[in-house]
């Protein structure tokens, strides 16, 4: 009996002490962008020279393309170098967290790196400065010709590390470049990093080409283009560069788009007048028709887990988007704002749909929930379209033309990004004019 | 024999009957324990010696007379008149002007709050830091707390105005975090998200300890946006340090709780 009064006694002393405790909630806080301090990388003494590479400098220029890739994310304000109080090789060791955070930095990238027997070792080190302490090290060994991957890659895992979220700076981004007069325009499909670097070229340009995707493993892209006058889509291996067409259709095919196992292409395939919606297996060729409409089916997009599909469709009078189950049945509206909604892609992550409205003639990049709530128009302008996920849905990639003059020239075409938010709108850096982007995944998963 | 049998059954009768009509708890049902358990009640007292009745008086004494006077000081205009005096007040009537300017705070709007809490609440806000207050700038505290009753959440409102910082202190030190803490912008809109703080404080504001109350959850798998959440409400406060904290009443500051939650910012 004692020993129950004393642990109630306990009980209630516990129970009013917690009680006593003064809680403040914090609702807010800046959406400044975090100050981070990129220490140029260290390189070794022992490191040999390597082809045309000049390895002395590879440290700042890793570092640098680091520093690039935050930049561009809006999150992140990498600190001018200048400012920074201890050299790259003993802040790897152990930065002196004090004197980091009098330039206001709250976290630190550090590394080093050694080439040597032809190969390219780098390790690089986080610090949180706040708290002194390290959140990731890692290291990474590849040919020297690699650095501006292993740079990539480095954003990607900081990245992660300080947002929670996959980064998506080792990506690529294939688009259709377009050069010439707006009545003349030569179109071919091309490739870079997702920060405008290293772009190549796939096709001549003899044949328009248009609307390329990539599939989930890089290695393939679909995209449409003229056959004997007539538009088809066509796979082509990036790497072979052996293109084929798509399936022996007696029409039109075009907004191709791969599955996301990559196993289906879906399409649409018009004949007389009318379009509607198929896929087809890579392997077997076998094709199924998924829409069986008498209106215009087309632009499908299937969902990340594969069970849904989006697309738009003009059966209610205006050209709308629509969501349905994989074998065509649950047919659901889903757009339902003033104007006209086309080109729906549904995003990596699977809760939102990103849309192209056109309205008063004005053109706008917006995206919605799965099921049609929560309409956001991102971005307007006089014309842009054809928006694109980046690979961890955060992002859209979408092209922007401005109005030609009656010759044909004045006449632009750019690729741009915005962020989710409607923040961080920028334009991306190409050789040429572009359109038509496409956002690959993640190139080291 | 048969006549004297006859004429006691008849008396008898009667009497019975008598007895039944003019005596009412015969046909009444017995009366409710209650009373007297009350009765034993009162034994009890009487026994132990503890002045239960005359304390309760007391209490309800005084509580009628708070009653009364804001009864009697909402009602006449002409007394707030006479509170502001245009001719420039000596010491002694500034002081009594002070005690005026208390009874003129609007009882619909402080009462309340004075009425939820605990007896032992009650008595920290009118012993120690209110009065106080109220001594030094009456008029522009209270209208701070007008102001920033609207902004209360529940729990500020159960703990920190009750137990140790007013409302300006309180609100003085959120401001200070939110703009040290950088929230992470990639968190998913449709997660709820709650990092709880412990901090041990000194005299001066610096951190002597800080924890994470959810520790656990920051490890477990899937919880990467939590982490993330955690480390940067932690990067915050250690920013921020030290703490824009009171000069007095460390006992009861010198530990707080802060909990983070930045789903409303994030949906807009």
């Amino acid at each position: 009996m004692k020993k129950l009064f004393y642990i109630f006694i306990l009980i209630f002393f516990k129970f009013n002490v917690a009680s006593g405790l003064i809680e403040v909630d914090i609702t807010r806080g800046n959406l400044d962008p975090l100050p981070i301090a990129v220490s140029p990388l260290h390189v070794d003494n022992e490191s040999e020279n390597y082809e045309d590479i000049k390895i002395k400098e590879l440290g700042d220029l890793i570092s640098s393309v680091i520093e690039k890739n935050f930049k561009s994310t809006g999150l992140f304000n990498p600190l001018n170098k200048d400012a920074f109080v201890q050299k790259p090789d003993i802040a790897h060791l152990k930065p002196r967290f004090e004197d980091w955070r009098l330039i206001t930095a709250q976290a630190l990238v550090t590394g080093k790196l050694l080439v040597k027997d032809g190969k390219l070792k780098v390790e690089f080190r986080l610090w949180d400065l706040a708290a002194s302490q390290e959140m990731v090290a890692l290291a990474f060994t590849t040919t020297p010709s690699n650095w501006r991957r292993v740079a990539h890659i480095i954003s990607d895992k900081i990245y992660e590390r300080l947002t929670g979220e996959t980064g998506y700076f080792d990506t690529r981004i294939i688009y259709v470049s377009e050069t010439g007069l707006k009545t003349e325009r030569v179109k071919r499909l091309a490739i870079m990093d997702q920060d405008g670097e290293n772009t190549k070229y796939l096709t001549l340009g003899n044949e328009l080409v248009l609307t390329p995707r990539f599939n989930p493993t890089n290695q393939l892209v679909t995209y449409m283009s003229y056959f004997r006058n007539l538009p088809r889509v066509y796979l082509l291996d990036i790497e072979t560069g052996i293109q084929e067409v798509v399936g022996n259709f007696p029409g039109m095919t075009f907004a191709p788009r791969f599955s996301p196992d990559g196993k289906k292409i879906i399409m649409s395939f018009a004949k007389e007048g009318n379009s509607d919606i198929y896929t087809m297996e890579i392997e077997s060729r076998l094709v199924e028709r998924i829409t069986e409409d008498s209106s215009i089916d087309t632009s499908p997009s299937f969902s990340p887990d594969g069970k849904y599909i989006c697309f738009n469709s003009d059966r209610s009078g205006l050209q709308q988007i629509y969501t349905m189950k994989s074998d065509g049945t649950g047919v659901k509206r889903i757009s339902f704002g003033n104007g006209i909604y086309g080109t729906p892609v549904w995003s990596p992550r699977g809760d939102l749909i990103a849309f192209t409205k056109m309205r008063a003639g004005k053109f706008y990049i917006g995206v919605m929930r799965s099921d049609g709530s929560g309409e956001r128009l991102l971005t307007e302008n006089y014309y842009q379209e054809a928006p694109s996920w980046s690979p961890n849905g955060r992002l859209l990639v979408f092209y922007r033309e401005t109005k030609s003059k009656k010759d044909g020239t004045g006449f632009t075409a750019k690729l741009w990004s915005i962020d989710i938010t409607g923040y961080n709108e920028r334009e991306l850096k190409t050789e040429t004019d572009a359109s038509d982007p496409s956002w690959s995944s993640l190139l080291s998963k | 024999m048969k006549k004297s049998l006859i004429y006691s059954i008849s008396f008898h009768t009667i009497v019975i009957l008598l007895t039944v009509l003019s005596l009412p708890f015969m046909i009444r049902e017995p009366i409710d324990l209650p009373p007297i358990v009350s009765m034993q009640l009162i034994q009890i007292s009487n026994k132990t010696t503890i002045p239960f009745a005359p304390k309760a008086r007391k209490v309800i004494e005084k509580v009628k007379e708070e009653e009364k006077r804001i009864v009697s000081e909402q009602a006449p205009p002409s007394a707030k008149a006479k509170e502001k005096p245009d001719r420039i007040p000596l010491p002694k009537k500034q002081e009594e002007k002070k005690k005026l300017v208390k009874k003129k705070q609007n009882p619909k709007e402080v009462k309340p709050e004075i009425r939820q809490a605990s007896e032992f609440e009650k008595k920290d806000i009118v012993d120690t830091d209110q009065i106080a207050a109220l001594i030094d700038k009456a008029k522009k505290d209270t209208a701070k707390v007008k102001k920033s009753d609207n902004k209360l959440t529940q729990s500020s409102k159960k703990n920190s105005f009750v137990k140790g910082l007013t409302l300006s202190q309180e609100d003085a030190l959120r401001a200070q975090i939110f703009g040290c803490w950088t929230v992470p912008l990639g968190l998913p809109y449709d997660e709820d998200f709650l990092v709880r703080i412990k901090l041990e404080l000194k005299q001066d504001g610096t951190i002597s300890r800080s924890e994470i109350l959810d520790h656990e959850r920051m490890n477990r798998p899937g919880q990467k946006f939590y982490k993330v959440l955690a480390e940067s409400a932690l990067r915050a406060v250690r920013i921020c340090q030290p703490l824009r904290v009171p000069l007095t009443g460390y006992d009861k500051w010198k530990t707080i709780q802060l909990n983070f939650n930045p789903m409303e910012m994030l949906k807009g």
